[in-house]
Formats: structure tokens, sequence, C-alpha cells
């Protein structure tokens, strides 16, 4: 009886991690995209809200969920356009620009969820994702449970991470991405468009932002709230640091972080936390701080990131 | 033809143009919104007008809403003018609130209370600005990032505290304990919510700008700004000046938390800034980084704050209408402030 208990536990508890590092993953691959073409996007926060909040309410006019996520990327990307418009063609300050775009995208989706909903004592709550369980993979015992019994936008989450690997250092565009975040100078004399990869990238990194949004409302709590983001994004622009603007490291830090928010989350439900479960929350912020301050002496950031690129200034 | 070209100098008429320009351009493009919503543009923005600076209960209630907003904007910008980065006004806020409340909730003579909560809560905001600014002297951290990661470590502290020891025994509720009634800052118009920390608020404002252009301090703080490589030419300790600036934009918006505890709820719960630290960097950037300047930009948000409020009541449409107008008119700001290096000009078709 016991062994069985344990074996749910487990599973339960594994399936929990891999639900809560997916929307990580998404917006920690999406910022560290915009980062490597040396664009910090802090309107991250702002964009995932915004993407969410759209994507619900497609989903729940339309009926169909998948229409939802297609909306919450479109969103993103156009939210990630918006922030490259400013940061990239017209060279404004990148970390002001970013407060902008969260400022303006969290209002906004405030504002327009309102308007669509209006004031409810429960908020509209729409069928979400279902698991969608794979053949064999499924029947493996607990990994097949936990990771392969999973939603959809899951699975498309574990192939994300592998692609952008692949995008960002065996393809030419992802070259052009580094170079125009390492050494945009050079890239620009190498002939590579280094407005234009920026924009793409930023583009690239905002749609993957609007995926993370797309994930809460529609499969995790197939619901919008105020508070659906909560502090996500900010937790990704930590993850990207600490996972040193590497996909699979960014990858592994959304899992790490993941790992933390679930055990914090049981040991609430279990009442036997003594440790207030605020101290796990502040962990991946307190962790890439003090990483930030041993990592400095390797300079591992992109080396042209905050730095606008101006063709006529030399 | 048109052209872009940079420019070497502005005109002082810009500082006050730019800002207009932008919250003109900010009000239009927000009454789209307000159309889609299906009220009157011009009957939206009266009654926001009339709500907030219409009556004289109304600029009070407004001034209440700025003053943590004039705090906050007053440490970003004096921040910004060095270059140190501060995008953490937020926590430092939160810092503030936490440190004077649980000053204020010990007993003592009323204007000993408030002198403490004043010292220790900016003292709790300097010393979180402090972190990204050592960090960034002592490891060349970056100090955007070190400082926005560390207001969700703030924000998580002050919930530890009043979900655990601070917790509300008997209502469960998780607020702090209040601060004592002696503690309360004076309400300085009988019927308002006028307080003390308000007139502070608004005395601060010229002080910064005092301190920015007219001592040694705000010369080195410009100087470290505007060129680093002169002003360690010139003998200036540019690592001394950015761990000061830090301590005094930290200690600014712990004031902020102070005014929110001591004047408004009396105690901390987790909303008790409704993201006036952010609203910090709006109300600098339309200042134009200018202590001065604040005081009217920090006015202007707290008042489209207020006023959207009754115009949702009697037009129907979001409050939210209010995060969205702060939001754009920090783009538009952005924005407009090309204008001070680049101009527009016509040049005629080649001889």
């Amino acid at each position: 009886m016991s062994v069985v208990f344990e074996q749910i536990f487990q599973v339960g508890f594994l399936a929990a991690i891999i639900r809560i590092a997916t929307p990580l993953a998404f917006a920690t691959l999406g910022e560290m995209f915009s980062e490597r073409a040396g664009v910090l996007n802090l309107g991250i926060e702002g964009i995932m809200l915004l993407s969410a909040m759209a994507g619900f309410t497609a989903a729940s006019l339309s009926g169909n969920l998948w229409l939802g996520v297609l909306v919450a990327v479109l969103v993103g990307a156009l939210m990630g356009a918006l922030h490259a418009l400013f940061t990239v063609a017209l060279g404004l300050s990148q970390h002001v620009c970013g407060i902008g775009v969260t400022l303006f995208s969290s209002g906004l989706a405030y504002f327009l969820y309102r308007l669509i909903f209006g004031q409810q004592s429960v908020p509209p709550s729409i069928d979400g994702f279902k698991p969608v369980p794979i053949p064999l993979l499924s029947d493996i015992p607990i990994l097949g449970p936990a990771v392969f019994s999973q939603f959809t936008l899951v699975y498309l989450a574990i192939i994300a991470i592998p692609l952008a690997a692949f995008v960002l250092y065996r393809t030419p565009w992802g070259l052009s991405v580094r170079m125009v975040g390492e050494n945009p100078r050079a890239a620009d004399s190498a002939g590579v468009s280094v407005i234009a990869t920026r924009f793409q990238a930023v583009i690239l990194g905002g749609a993957l932002m609007g995926l993370a949004g797309a994930f809460l409302t529609m499969a995790q709590f197939n619901a919008f709230t105020f508070g659906v983001v909560s502090g996500r994004g900010w937790v990704a622009i930590a993850l990207v640091v600490f996972g040193r603007w590497d996909p699979w490291r960014s990858a592994g830090a959304a899992l790490l972080f993941a790992f933390v928010d679930a055990l914090q989350l049981r040991m609430q439900a279990s009442g036997l936390g003594h440790i207030p479960y605020e101290a796990f929350l502040m962990l991946p912020f307190i962790f890439t701080i003090v990483a930030m301050a041993f990592m400095s002496r390797n300079a591992v950031a992109p080396s042209a990131l905050l730095k606008p690129f101006r063709r006529e200034e030399r | 033809m048109f052209r872009l070209e940079a420019r070497t100098s502005t005109p002082a008429w810009f500082n006050l143009a730019l800002p207009l320009v932008a919250i003109a351009a900010t009000l239009i493009l927000c009454s789209g919104l307000i159309a889609i919503a299906g009220a009157g543009v011009v009957e939206a923005y009266g009654v926001m007008l009339s709500a907030s600076l219409g009556d004289s209960y109304a600029i009070t209630e407004t001034l209440v809403r700025a003053a943590p907003m004039i705090f906050t904007g007053l440490a970003v910008a004096i921040a910004f003018r060095a270059k140190f980065w501060n995008i953490g006004a937020e926590g430092q806020l939160l810092a503030g609130a936490v440190a004077s409340c649980f000053v204020g909730a010990i007993p003592m003579p009323g204007y000993l209370a408030m002198l403490l909560m004043a010292l220790v809560g900016a003292a709790a905001g300097a010393l979180v600005a402090l972190v990204p600014a050592t960090l960034r002297v002592k490891f060349k951290v970056d100090d955007v990032v070190s400082s926005l990661l560390l207001n969700s470590v703030i924000y998580y502290a002050l919930m530890a505290l009043i979900e655990g020891p601070w917790k509300d025994t008997f209502s469960g509720y998780p607020i702090s304990p209040p601060i004592e009634d002696s503690a309360n800052f004076p309400v300085l118009v009988e019927g308002t919510r006028l307080h003390l920390g308000v007139v502070v608020a608004l005395i601060a404002a010229p002080l910064c700008w005092f301190l920015i252009a007219r001592t040694t301090l705000g010369f080195r703080i410009r100087v470290t700004g505007e060129n680093p490589e002169a002003a360690r030419y010139g003998g200036i300790n540019v690592q001394r000046v950015l761990l000061s600036t830090a301590l005094l934009s930290g200690a600014l918006a712990g004031l902020a938390g102070v005014g929110e505890v001591g004047g408004v709820h009396f105690q901390v719960m987790s909303d008790i800034s409704p993201g006036y630290g952010y609203s910090g960097i709006v109300v600098a950037m339309l200042a134009r980084l200018n202590p001065l300047g604040v005081l009217p930009a920090a006015i202007f948000l707290a008042a489209v704050m207020t006023g959207a409020e009754a115009m949702s009541r009697a037009t129907g449409v979001p409050a939210f209408l209010s995060d969205v107008i702060q939001g754009t008119a920090l783009l538009a700001m952005l924005v407009a402030l090309l204008f001070t290096a680049y101009r527009i000009r016509r040049v005629g078709a080649p001889a």
C-alpha cells in the first residue's frame, strides 16, 4: 500500500515539475534569443500577461484552444516587434523601454479583459488542454505518466530546447544572432544586417513569451486572473543569466526552479513546512544575483547587450 | 525632402515641451481605448480631470497619491543622473515600508516614532539599493538586472513576514499589525487624507534639485553620469559617487514606503504598492531627470490614477485605463527624447 502511495507521490511530483517548468522554459528561451542578439527585453512580464489574456479571450470566444495559442503567439511577436522598434530601430535605452512595454502591455491586458468579461466574482474559465499520452512512451514506469502523459504544449517545450540550441549554434541565422549580440560592428562588416537580425530575434523571443502566456491560461490555470503571470517573467530574466545565455543551461535552470517551486507547493500543502514557502520562491533571484557576481569575471553575457547599434556612429 | 540630423545642443524649452508633447500623444492614443469602450472621449477625460483636480478634496486625494511617486520619481531621477540604473525602487519602497512599520508599532512618543520611522525606513531603502551598486562597483555586475531581481526578493521577504510572524492571528489575514495610533502621521486638513508625509514629499523635490544642481555631490553625480572618464580624470572617485547615489536613491524610495505606512495604510500588506516603484521610472523620465520636474510629473500620474476610478464609475470605461496611460506615457516620452538627439531638417534638392 505504502509503495503505491509513494509511486503516486513521485509521479505527481515529477509531473508537477514538468508543468511548472514548461512556461518558464518558453519564456526563458524567448528572453535568451533576444539577449543573445544584444537586446534585453524587460517587457517579458507584460508580454506574457497580454499574450495570456489575448490567447484566453480568443479561445474562450471561439471555443478553439489552438486558435487561442496562435493569437497568444502573434500578440507576443507583435509586442516583441514593438520593443524592437523602440530599442533596435530607434536605439532607445533597452531597460527603460522594457519597463515601458511591461507597464503598457499589463495595463492593456487588464483593460481589455475587464472590457470584454466585465467584473465577475468568479473569473470565467475555459475547458483547457487535456493531457495527450504518447503511445508506448507513456507506459514507461514513473517517467511515462510524469513526462509522456502531458499537454501537447509540454512536448512542444521539450522539442523547443534542442531546436533552440540547434538554431542558435548550427544555423547561419543563429550565427548572425550571436554575431550581432557579441560584435555588431564586425557583423555589419561581414554583411549581416544588425537591425534586421535583432528585429527577428526579439520578435521570435516575443512569440516564445506568448507561448508561455498561452500555457498559463489554457493549460495550467484555464482562466485569466490579474496575477496569472505573477513574476514569472522576472524569473525568466534571472534564469537566462543563471543559464549563462545557453539554451540547454537555461532550460536546465528552468527545471531546477520548477523543482524548487513544486517542492514548496508540496510542503505548503502538507502543512509540514516550518520554512516559509517564500524562502523557496526567493531562491532563484538570490542565486542569480550571487551567480552574477562570480560570472562577471568570465564575462559570459553577450558583449553588445544593452548597447544600441547605429551604423553611422563609428 | 526632410532629413534627420544629429543635434549638438537642445534648447531649454524642450524640457517643458517634450513631456507635454508626450502626454498629449498619450491621451490621443488612449482615447481610442475610450472609444472602443463605448464612451465619449471628451466626457471621460472631463470626468477624470474634475475628479482628480476639480475641487479641493479631489486635489488632496491626488496629492496623497502623488507623494509616493514623488519619492520614487526622485529616487530614479537621481540614480539615472549618475547612470546608476536603479530599477529597484519598488523593492526599496517595500523595504522602507516594512522597516517603518516595525518601528511604528513600538510604543513611544508620536513625534519620536515618526522621526524614527522616516530614518529607519530611509536606511532600509538605502541598504537595499546599496546591493546592486556594490555588486556593480566591486564585481562589475549589471545593475539593471540585479536591482530588478532584488524587487522580487524583497517582495517575498515581505510576504514571508505578513504570512508568518506578522500574520494577524485573530483575522488570519496576511497583514502586519497596525502601527501605534500616536505614530500615525497627522492629517493637515480636516476631513481629508492629506498627511504630513505629503508635505515632506513636496519639499523633498526642491531639496533634491538643490542637491543635484548646486552642491559638490550633485556636481559629482552629474559628471559621473555624463562622462565617467572625465570624472575620473578630474579626480572624482566614481565608485564612491555611485555608492553615494545609490544610498540617496534608495533612501528616497524607502521614504515612499514610510509615507504609505505612516500616512495612508498604517500597516503593511502585500499590495501596499501598486507598482509605485515602476511608476517612479515613468515620473523620472517625464521629468527629464530633473527633480523639480518630478513634482508635476508625479501629480499628473496621480491625477490619472485618482481620476480613472471616477471615470470608470461614470462612464463604464475600465479604470485600468490609467495603467495603459502610464505605460504609453513612458514609451511616448522615450520617443520624444529622440528630438533631443536629432532634428528634422528640410533639405533642398541638390543644385
